[in-house]
């Protein structure tokens, strides 16, 4: 019954010598959100303007509602709603007008003073794009990408640079087209919103897939014991304390040291687990500030994945 | 007395409805509008937004207005043989035609691309063959509002054309032609050179046509060589063969409209290969 709304395979995107998207697969479901998470320059809106159409794919293959995002640009374009990163309004243009522009470019819109009020844009509707704040500006363009009641949505980076009001009220929206039927694809790069928002998670790093799942599939039921010292302790002992082996893991954050234990079988560190590292922590004279389970984040994931160094 | 809102609302507040009170809003129901209502639209927004545009409109309608009443009442020009009026008016209307489809859609297109609404618009169903079609009657609507107000103008002034039916046919045939080759410049340096480069570019040919391509006098007074050089820019075309309608009750030349055909083609096929969308 899931036809899949969007089909990407082992796409490839090349920009002279740098290879920016290197066999990159993935599948999203109507009715259903798909956050593409990753650091900038990860291959992400690479990979959402080969979708659109508005890139070639110099491999691989991109299906979209079953069509060509180029060959059957004509038949699709209706049905697809398309957020940019930024901009794509004129900075002269009305919201309100430029809204009932995109709507009159569709065979049955939704009514864009209707819109314009459920987005809270109403009293902006006669401000020019270039006047309109931060957030009225992605909001506008959110607004601009499901007017003609398109099939799927891409939605790059929807909630970026938006205060949190703004930010809940496009989780709300996403939430609301993804009810309605509608395949939302987004990218971004905040942890929580992939986490809160989607359905499905694709981990997207130096221009492949790295993980992806559901997104309690993909921080799974692991936890680990973390805690905090004011100087190093002997890791090596920790670990051979541990009853059937495990590992510790040790970063300086602001001159302390944070410890993540992990039990062998990540699913089960049990009560003894927590004992054991209390135990050795007493017994090596070490104390344990801040000693707590934890389950895993969808941002652990994503550092374990993706790696601690800074891109640009 | 009531104060006015002009802070743009956050979110919606709890007295609005909500998204969540109308699930059915976002059901799926794609398609494109007719060809000709995404045209007609598109064309309705680029004419608000070139009107509404401060600099476009001192460019395409005020300069041009104070060009005509000031050399026309004030004799510091040496603008040509008849009445002051009767041979400033065809130089104008040329200069006018020039400033809207060429300077204001180098500079509207430009920046379009700039800011990413070319792409935008190139996701949605209207064709690329719509937007130029949209732009074209923009375009048009803008230079009929011109060409009127100048005309009331000039006809205030005292103005009295040699109108024929042939010549105004054949006037408009040049309106036609020169708009096709100043959009095609336009479009070739919009689509090709950054949005300053553009803005500057547009500018600074705006100026040289104004002084070299026989707007306020006839290319005639320019030493020979020098009106030969000029003799082949479409301006010059443009200006001299609405002169020779509307001043001399003549046809225009051949080669005023072999001049514009040129223009028209070489710029077209440049800006067609060249034109970058992003």
């Amino acid at each position: 019954m899931d036809t899949a709304a969007l089909e990407v395979v082992d796409l490839v995107k090349r920009y002279g010598s740098t290879t920016a998207v290197t066999g990159l697969s993935f599948t999203a479901r109507p009715g259903a959100v798909t956050a593409l998470l990753g650091p900038n320059g990860a291959g992400k809106t690479s990979t959402i303007e080969i979708c659109e159409g508005f890139r070639r794919a110099d491999g691989g293959s991109v299906r979209v509602l079953g069509l060509d995002p180029i060959g059957d640009a004509t038949a699709l374009k209706p049905r697809v709603g398309v957020m940019p990163q930024s901009g794509g309004v004129p900075t002269g243009a009305r919201a309100a007008e430029w809204l009932r522009l995109m709507a009159s470019f569709h065979a049955s819109p939704i009514e864009p003073d209707l819109l314009l009020e459920r987005l809270g844009l109403t009293s902006a509707g006669r401000t020019p794009f270039r006047r309109l704040s931060g957030g009225q500006q992605q909001r506008l363009s959110l607004a601009c990408a499901v007017v003609g009641r398109p099939e799927i949505v891409f939605l790059d980076e929807p909630t970026a640079g938006l205060d949190p009001q703004a930010r809940m009220a496009t989780w709300d929206l996403v939430t609301a087209l993804r009810t309605a039927g509608v395949a939302v694809i987004l990218t971004t790069h905040h942890m929580e919103e992939a986490e809160r928002l989607s359905d499905h998670v694709v981990i997207i790093d130096h221009g492949a897939v790295v993980a992806e799942g559901a997104p309690d599939e993909l921080t799974g039921r692991r936890r680990d014991v973390r805690f905090s010292t004011d100087a190093p302790i002997d890791a090596d002992a920790l670990r051979a304390a541990l009853p059937e082996g495990g590992t510790v893991a040790t970063v300086t954050a602001g001159g302390r040291y944070e410890h993540t234990v992990t039990a062998e079988d990540p699913e089960s560190p049990g009560p003894e687990f927590l004992a054991v590292v209390a135990a050795w922590c007493a017994s090596a004279g070490v104390l344990a500030e801040d000693l707590r389970v934890r389950r895993r984040t969808l941002e652990d994931v994503f550092l374990e994945t993706t790696g601690r160094e800074l891109r640009d | 007395m009531m104060t006015e809102h002009t802070f743009g609302a956050t979110v919606a507040d709890s007295a609005t409805p909500t998204l969540a009170d109308d699930p059915g809003l976002f059901s799926p129901a794609p398609g494109a509008a007719p060809m000709w209502r995404m045209v007609a639209a598109q064309a309705r927004m680029e004419l608000r937004v070139m009107l509404r545009h401060g600099e476009q409109f001192l460019l395409t309608m005020v300069i041009p207005v104070l060009l005509l009443v000031g050399f026309s009442l004030v004799n510091v020009l040496d603008v040509g043989e008849g009445p002051r009026v009767d041979a400033l008016t065809p130089g104008i209307l040329a200069l006018a035609i020039m400033s809207t489809s060429f300077t204001g859609l180098a500079i509207g297109t430009g920046f379009e691309r700039r800011y990413g609404v070319l792409k935008r618009l190139g996701a949605t169903p209207l064709s690329r063959f719509g937007l130029l079609a949209a732009k074209t009657l923009a375009v048009l609507a803008v230079q009929s509002i011109q060409i009127t107000l100048l005309g009331v103008v000039a006809l205030l002034l005292g103005w009295e054309p040699a109108l024929s039916p042939a010549g105004v046919i054949a006037a408009l045939a040049l309106v036609l032609l020169a708009t096709a080759a100043f959009s095609s410049l336009a479009l070739l340096m919009a689509g090709t050179l950054r949005a300053e480069a553009t803005l500057a570019g547009a500018n600074l040919v705006y100026v040289l046509m104004l002084g070299l391509g026989g707007v306020l006098f006839p290319t005639s007074s320019f030493p020979a060589p020098m009106e030969q050089a000029v003799s082949v820019l479409p301006i010059t075309a443009l200006a001299s063969g609405l002169r020779e309608v509307l001043a001399h009750g003549a046809l225009p030349s051949v080669g005023t409209f072999l001049i514009l055909g040129v223009w028209t083609v070489v710029c077209g096929l440049l800006a067609s290969r060249l034109f970058r969308w992003e």
